[in-house]
């Protein structure tokens, strides 16, 4: 096989995943959408996460804040303000934009690793603060009213269903910004950042910028997803809005298994991810330490994930990034 | 009302010095091998464990169990790092940081499925009760100023192998210039090596400590690591008295806000740190 149809092969299986997807709700039942809800939510993390480790070089251990505050941004508009529930969603990205903004101060003071853990620190101080709000009932949390949970669906199914269109268009959303972004001059000096940064400063790079923009730019997807979840759990509180498991670890893995810093990655590596996880469903505790486990064998075997693998034996590249010179 | 903030404050200091040894394996690791290992908190909490099961169940004495355990740690810290991180430490620093979090994870679940979420503590018998009576109502429990000296010592010691004897200056020198170092003939595997077993001897130390201190459970992990790395970055990267500094500030304003607040103890020292952070980002003591 030629590396073009094997591009072809694995571009029509991706196609043939996103019909499913769109089928799905019509052809499975409430708990199997449910479940693709978290999936696609995952998804599109793992795909924030990625772009800002893969290609912005910032590993964003405090990803769950900004999810979080999606959470809290959502009901805070819809129950509290009133607003109408369409509009209040919108403003949970709005909400996760402002939180992105100091912590671009810890992108200009702190690198590499010493970021990861500050922005985790930063993560850490909203989620306690969080639990000090009075409004929403501190660290116990509160549930949405019956009347707003309606407002997306009178019936159960109609909500799951609501639900999860909103997942699916925001995880494709997702996808097409990113890709849009990297094949625009300001994505492709990302891309240059992330083969070396050093020389991609030297040609002129802004690199600060460039990693303040990115991290502005992925933001407001974090607090869809926040919106997303408040929905799915009928509430909001500290440890599930803000949860570091659900918000950074998972997608993380998901990303480190597809393989970080292509833009196919975290598709793949989603995929994989909550097949094993369903696999090891049953063995509790001992599911992450098989996961993490495979991470670190990742890294060491294929830093590229599976991605990297399949790219050893046949150049592909599935969804084009690069720009091409023509002959 | 002055004595209950008095005894606040000095109860703080104290705590500090126990901030202090967390955070002196990370400043260590972070000064030398120039990586911040994510894990640090669950090493500290696997040892603690380890305490745990060698005082309480195997019923060894607490001093013999408390040297075996440091040996033991600066073995496995060894051991990590010749196997495990020096063969990613040369890739960037993307390859580290995923690495000691998937360990982190790792170790902080493993324990979960052994010990599920109930909480731990090894008893000090006396130890865990005198106190001396500074004034009629300001007290300086004996425990916690014990730990204090030992962090004082500890990093007196730490400072001394790294300025005053032959490998600490070689050691200097691998941190300060691999590449450079390699070149002049030094052994530079072997002495990130030898640093990541004195990380280790910090680790457990400070489990002895942290073991009889307070309670402990599985995911007690990743606070500590926050904490310490908080105290590492306040304190000055890789400056060693300065994470004592660092660990005093944080642990005077947990103190603080606790008196408050009980409720305010942890988001107090977290604020406190994002304060003085905004203002001196690079530490209270930048080493250069």
């Amino acid at each position: 096989m030629t590396n073009q149809t094997i591009e072809w092969v694995l571009r029509a299986g991706l196609i043939g995943f996103g019909i499913y997807l769109c089928a799905l709700p019509f052809v499975s039942g409430l708990s199997t959408t449910a479940m693709a809800t978290s999936f696609l939510v995952t998804l599109t993390l793992a795909m924030t996460f990625n772009l800002l480790a893969g290609y912005a070089n910032i590993i964003l251990l405090g990803q769950h804040a900004l999810v979080g505050i999606g959470s809290y941004g959502f009901f805070a508009t819809a129950v509290l303000l009133g607003v109408n529930h369409w509009i209040a969603v919108l403003l949970a990205g709005v909400a996760a934009f402002l939180l992105a903004i100091p912590l671009i101060a810890f992108i200009l003071r702190l690198r590499a690793a010493y970021l990861a853990v500050g922005t985790w620190v930063f993560a850490e101080t909203v989620t306690l603060a969080s639990g000090k709000l009075s409004a929403f009932n501190g660290a116990t949390g509160i549930s949405i009213p019956v009347s707003l949970a309606k407002a997306f669906g009178a019936r159960t199914a109609d909500r799951v269903e609501t639900i999860y269109w909103m997942a699916l268009v925001l995880s494709v959303v997702t996808f097409i910004s990113i890709w849009v972004f990297l094949r625009h001059p300001s994505g492709m000096a990302l891309s240059a950042m992330r083969d070396n940064e050093e020389a991609a400063a030297s040609i002129g790079v802004n690199i600060n910028r460039a990693r303040a923009y990115s991290l502005l730019c992925v933001a407001p997807i974090m607090g869809l997803a926040g919106a997303i979840n408040t929905l799915q759990r009928l509430g909001v509180t500290p440890t599930s809005s803000f949860s570091l498991i659900d918000w950074t670890v998972y997608p993380l893995f998901a990303a480190i298994i597809g393989g970080i810093g292509r833009i196919e990655g975290p598709i793949i590596g989603t995929i994989v991810f909550f097949a094993i996880r369903t696999w090891l469903a049953d063995l509790g505790a001992w599911h992450f330490v098989v996961l993490g486990v495979v991470a670190i064998a990742v890294i060491y075997l294929e830093p590229g994930g599976i991605l990297g693998l399949i790219r050893r034996y046949a150049k592909v590249s599935i969804v084009p990034v690069a720009h091409r010179m023509r002959k | 009302m002055t004595s209950i903030w008095l005894n606040q404050i000095i109860q703080g200091i104290l705590v500090g010095g126990l901030y202090a040894l967390y955070a002196s394996g990370l400043s260590l690791s972070v000064g030398i091998l120039r990586f911040v290992n994510i894990a640090h908190g669950d090493l500290i909490i696997l040892a603690c464990f380890a305490q745990f099961l060698f005082v309480v169940v195997f019923g060894i004495p607490p001093v013999l169990a408390a040297c075996v355990l440091v040996v033991v740690c600066a073995i496995v810290a060894w051991l990590m790092q010749k196997y495990l991180l020096d063969r990613i430490l040369h890739h960037g620093i993307m390859p580290t940081v995923l690495v000691t979090f998937g360990i982190s994870i790792c170790i902080q679940n493993s324990l979960l499925g052994v010990f599920d979420a109930d909480s731990r503590k090894v008893p000090a018998g006396d130890l865990d009760i005198a106190s001396v009576a500074l004034t009629d109502d300001v007290f300086i429990g004996v425990l916690p100023m014990l730990i204090f000296l030992s962090a004082v010592a500890l990093i007196f010691v730490l400072n001394y192998f790294l300025f005053s004897t032959q490998i600490g200056t070689r050691i200097r020198a691998v941190a300060e210039n691999p590449d450079t170092a390699n070149l002049m003939g030094l052994p530079t595997g072997r002495l990130y090596a030898v640093s990541m077993a004195m990380v280790g001897v910090s680790i457990g130390l400070t489990a002895v400590f942290l073991s009889i201190w307070t309670n402990f459970d599985a995911s007690a992990g990743q606070s500590r690591l926050l904490i310490a790395f908080e105290v590492v970055v306040l304190g000055g990267l890789g400056s060693l008295w300065g994470t004592l500094i660092g660990g005093i500030i944080l642990g005077v304003a947990q103190a603080v806000g606790a008196q408050f607040d009980a409720g305010w103890q942890a988001l107090s020292g977290h604020i406190v740190f994002l304060a003085i952070f905004l203002v001196r980002p690079r530490g209270l003591f930048p080493r250069d």
